[in-house]
């Protein structure tokens, strides 16, 4: 799971009323290169929830790959063109969980894939 | 052979040998590839080559988001089978997996999503295959959260094996309910094998973009050998129509009378729902009540 991902995720447990941003436990990262393109990322930027993404590349072991703040004046610069595509597109979590911030409930991450199935009672 | 959907839930029935298949098979490969460009083409992305972020639901072995790697998009992927994701990480997929129920809804942020597919998986929703499941439930969380992710104006294209007329009724209603425009494309209809049904939906209030496109050999042109062999041996595929004409009950002065309410609740009743038992007392003619 990339982070892409995790920032258009949320918890999906019945009752849950803000199951956005899930916690990341993250036990394992990997990186693959991925051929960056200029406009996905511009594209896409208007709808990222850009703290979530800073906190995500943190709990990736990243703290310092985004600036904390961001605004579309910033995708003319290489420089953050190239972090916001290493966060978003290269780092993966293999093993770990995602945490539903308001319940505490783990998802499990196994070979890169989020368990997110709930159980009939989260239905 | 029975549906796959009367055999066993999708979790059980996309096994580890079933799952092989996708690796495997060299005609269940090319059905999924073809499906998926077709799906693909009916998602009527703006041709501008810039790569867009989509889903893929009941991604299954990853061979239908090979198709959208291939043609540069990002995909998020779900799949209730682990055997069917386990082949999709052999194969490298380059989307992002989620082990998860489409009928459980899907979890994502509003209007986030620039279009969807989904290849022979919808139909799934329409069996009870735990008490506590309601198709009509599941449906609704499903389509609901369909519509919530899209962004407005985009759409998705789930190319699916209905059973029968009812079915496929079933699950137009709540595509509708959730708020989507469109309708059916039937490719090869004359063909039972070749025939294949997409729904094409979209995010947001008719307009002119929302009109359907044709379907392949809609014309009575015929298709190739090729596409003629492509029908998938393990499905049966369901009676799904477009233009089908409905079957019209007589409506005379004196009310619907005592058939057409025997059969609708019929009908009502091979959907699911509760319907009181048929007495004497059914559609009954009433005195007139001051
Ligand atoms: C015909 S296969 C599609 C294969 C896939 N397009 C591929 O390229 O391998 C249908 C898939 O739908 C999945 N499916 C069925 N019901 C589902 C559900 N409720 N939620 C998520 N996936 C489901 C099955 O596990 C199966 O992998």
């Amino acid at each position: 799971m990339r982070l892409l991902t995790h920032n258009m995720l949320s918890s999906n447990i019945r009752g849950v009323v803000n199951g956005f941003p899930l916690g990341i436990e993250a036990e394992k990262v990997v990186e693959r290169e991925v051929e960056l393109s200029a406009e996905f990322l511009r594209g896409v930027f208007p709808k990222i929830e850009w703290g979530a993404l800073v906190a995500g590349a943190r709990a990736l072991g990243h703290p310092d790959l985004l600036p904390g703040e961001a605004d579309a004046s910033m995708l003319a610069s290489d420089d953050f063109l190239r972090r916001f595509h290493r966060a978003l597109l290269q780092l993966h979590v293999e093993e770990g969980a995602l945490v539903c911030p308001e319940t505490g409930r783990r998802f499990p991450i196994n070979k890169g894939i989020p368990n997110m199935l709930l159980h009939e009672d989260e239905v | 052979m029975p549906r796959p959907e009367l055999q066993a839930p999708p979790e059980i029935f996309y096994n580890e040998s079933e799952a092989r298949k996708y690796t495997t098979s060299s005609r269940m490969i090319e059905i999924q590839a073809k499906i998926s460009e077709r799906a693909l083409e009916l998602l009527a992305l703006p041709n501008d080559g810039i790569p867009r972020l989509l889903l893929d639901i009941g991604c299954g072995s990853g061979l239908s988001g090979e198709t959208l790697s291939e043609h540069g998009h990002h995909w998020i992927g779900y799949d209730i089978s682990q055997s069917m994701l386990d082949v999709a990480l052999e194969r490298e997929a380059e989307g992002d997996l989620l082990l998860a129920d489409m009928g459980q809804g899907l979890g994502l942020r509003p209007g986030v999503i620039d279009g969807a597919i989904s290849i022979s998986a919808v139909q799934w929703l329409c069996y009870a295959d735990k008490s506590s499941h309601e198709p009509r439930m599941r449906l609704k969380a499903f389509f609901g959260s369909l519509y919530r992710c899209l962004a407005r104006g985009a759409r998705a294209v789930l190319q699916l094996y209905a059973e029968n007329m009812d079915q496929s009724e079933m699950i137009m209603t709540y595509a509708m309910r959730a708020g989507f425009a469109g309708g059916v494309v039937v490719d090869w209809p004359h063909s039972s094998k070749a025939r294949k049904a997409y729904l094409v939906l979209t995010c947001g209030p008719p307009s002119v973009q929302t009109s359907l496109p044709k379907g392949k050999g809609e014309n009575g042109e015929l298709c190739s050998d090729d596409d003629e062999s492509d029908g998938e041996e393990s499905q049966t595929v369901g009676i799904f129509e477009r233009n089908r004409p409905r079957k019209k009950f007589r409506v005379n002065k004196k009310g619907k009378g005592r058939e057409w309410v025997l059969k609708k609740k019929e009908q009502m009743r091979r959907k699911g729902h509760a319907v009181p038992p048929d007495t004497k007392y059914t559609a009954r003619k009433r005195k007139a009540h001051f």
